[in-house]
């Protein structure tokens, strides 16, 4: 649905977004995770229509976005990251506009507009002025808007963002359901939100994709994909260093202060090595408080990728 | 192509009409020209609107620019812009949409002054020509001004700003045919060739000149034809 080839943008001499290329398939939840200024914007808007790449090419169903841009426009359903409010329209007025100027025949138009109005839980701000609709429903008229003419491909730019907790999960269960019928693409830099939602992730950083992979199998990829938080009560480091020597532990990480620390144990995948360690610990006469063991998440995969790690 | 141009005309042209500054600038319009066309009427016990086109035409150098100024300014600064241009359709579909929408509030406005000539028929026996031309060179002017100053808009996303630099376009076009005077024989031609202001008062006396027509459409359609460029660049910035 999505081939992006070699995206590649720069504002004036700075470099946004650096040699991208990646595939969404039809029915595809994508999510694009990183941090501000990862280049999540910028790669949306070349995909949208908004602004070339400096370089690099890429297609929408099938449509070049330069050379069949409005064809390519036309499958799209896109919610930009500064959510569009008209001061002077309704809610009704502003969607009915937008199914005018996307082709729509009025019959269509009509009841997709109540359509839409109802999946998104509107209806009742119909005759509203969306300059006096809360941000979480400003931002509900947005995806309202993105899917109004049912297109093949949704282009979402961090639809989640301060909104509150209420609207925050509905919108997400709205992209869930969405994802049934339309490929989507989100960009958000919140960790929970792709793992929550998306099927695969890419990570972007710097301008650059670090990874591409499903949530799953991204944990797979690293080195310590388990671990394994163990509270102990006793002398922080050499509890710490009695760990590193059970076999198969990778990094022993204290956190807390006092005596009554949590250590993070990083283990190799697939072994469970919970038994050696309580065993460590208790041989060593330090008394053993708790004991989890973790997948690890993807915000850790992402701190390790971004090496945001060191504080 | 067409439909996608009315849908927008259409939206702008609700804007203007939902919004308390353009009744504001409609009643202004309306008292300077009644005061234009009164106090000709009655000083020089004319039947002529020679008075509502010289105040008209001088308050249109200042209004053009204002009405235009949000259409894109305002578009850049909300961040709709983004929105319109990934919608599909045409650049130039959206200026000329946004253009016909402030055609037809110059018109609206127009139409309302239709009065003055219907006075001088209940009270006199105008020439009718004269005054037919009149319209129709005013409204070209007003096209103009118009035309500058959606060219302005696209420029920046402070409406300020736009309509300090649509008026300055306007101005100099305006008042340049002043200066051909005090510029020497062969610059002189060029000024009034350039300038709006030398082509406008024939129109007042009952004549359309073909150059006139042509001069009027060519500066409208190059300032629309830059509006579009202007629009294209801004996707590369
Ligand atoms: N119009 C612009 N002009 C100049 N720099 C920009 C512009 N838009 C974004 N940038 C820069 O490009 C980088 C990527 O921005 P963006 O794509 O918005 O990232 P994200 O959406 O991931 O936060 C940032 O460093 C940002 O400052
Ligand atoms: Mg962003």
């Amino acid at each position: 649905m999505i081939e992006a080839e070699n995206l590649t943008k720069y504002y004036g001499t700075f470099l946004a977004i650096d040699d991208v290329s990646f595939e969404v398939g039809k029915g595809e939840i994508v999510g694009f995770l990183g941090p501000n200024g990862a280049g999540k914007t910028t790669t949306m808007r070349i995909l949208s229509g908004f602004m070339p790449p400096t370089s690099g090419t890429a297609r929408v169903a099938g449509h070049d976005i330069h050379s069949q841009s409005l064809e390519a426009r036309k499958c799209i359903g896109y919610l930009p990251e500064t959510v569009p409010i008209y001061k002077d329209m309704t809610v009704e007025g502003f969607l009915r506009f937008y199914g005018k100027i996307r082709g729509m025949d009025k019959r269509r138009r009509e009841s997709r507009i109540q359509e839409v109005m109802q999946l998104c839980r509107i209806e009742g701000y119909a005759r509203t002025y969306i300059h006096k609709l809360s941000k979480g429903y400003r931002q509900l008229v947005g995806v309202s808007q993105a899917i109004l003419h049912e297109p093949d491909v949704l282009i979402l730019d961090e639809p989640t963002i301060g909104i509150d907790p209420r609207q925050v999960v509905q919108i997400r269960q709205l992209i869930k359901d969405l994802g049934q019928e339309h490929t989507v693409i989100i960009s958000t830099h919140i960790l929970a939100e792709v793992s929550m939602i998306c099927e695969r992730i890419m990570i972007m950083d710097h301008g650059k994709i670090m990874a591409v992979d499903s949530a799953e199998n991204l944990s797979q990829r690293l080195k310590g994909a388990q671990k394994i938080e163990i509270e102990v009560k006793g002398p922080a480091e050499s509890i710490a260093s009695r760990l590193r020597d059970v076999k198969g532990v990778f990094e022993v990480t204290i956190e807390g202060s006092g005596d009554q620390r949590k250590f993070a144990v990083e283990c190799a995948p697939g072994e469970d090595i919970r038994d050696e360690l309580a065993s460590a610990v208790v041989e060593s006469g330090f008394s053993l408080l708790g004991l989890k063991s973790y997948e690890m998440s993807v915000e850790d995969i992402f701190l390790k990728l971004t090496n945001r790690e060191e504080n | 192509m067409v439909r996608n141009t009315l849908a927008i005309a259409g939206r702008e042209f609700r804007v203007y009409f939902g919004s308390p500054p353009a009744y504001l600038i409609t009643a202004v319009f309306l008292v300077i020209t009644g005061y234009g066309f009164g106090w000709t009427s009655v000083t020089y016990m004319e039947t002529t609107i020679q008075g509502f086109l010289g105040w008209g035409s001088f308050f249109l150098l200042f209004l053009g620019p204002a009405l235009t100024m949000r259409l894109f300014a305002e578009e850049e600064k909300m961040g709709t812009i983004e929105l319109l241009m990934t919608s599909p359709v045409r650049d130039i579909e959206v200026v000329l949409g946004k253009y016909l929408a402030s055609l037809g509030t110059l018109l609206m406005m127009l139409a309302i002054t239709l009065y003055y000539p219907l006075l001088l028929a209940w009270f006199g026996d105008p020439d009718w020509g004269p005054i037919a031309s009149g319209y129709l060179g005013i409204f070209l002017i007003g096209a103009v001004f118009l035309s500058i100053g959606i060219f302005s808009s696209t420029l920046t996303s402070n409406q300020i700003v736009a309509y300090v630099v649509g008026s300055a376009i306007v101005l100099v076009l305006w008042f340049i045919g002043q200066a051909a005077g005090v510029a020497g024989d062969k610059v002189g031609v060029v000024f009034r060739y350039i300038s709006i202001s030398s082509y406008f008062p024939a129109f007042g006396r009952g004549i359309i000149d073909t150059n006139a027509l042509i001069y009027f459409l060519s500066i409208i359609a190059v300032f629309l034809f830059l509006t579009i460029r202007s629009l294209e660049t801004r996707r590369w910035r």
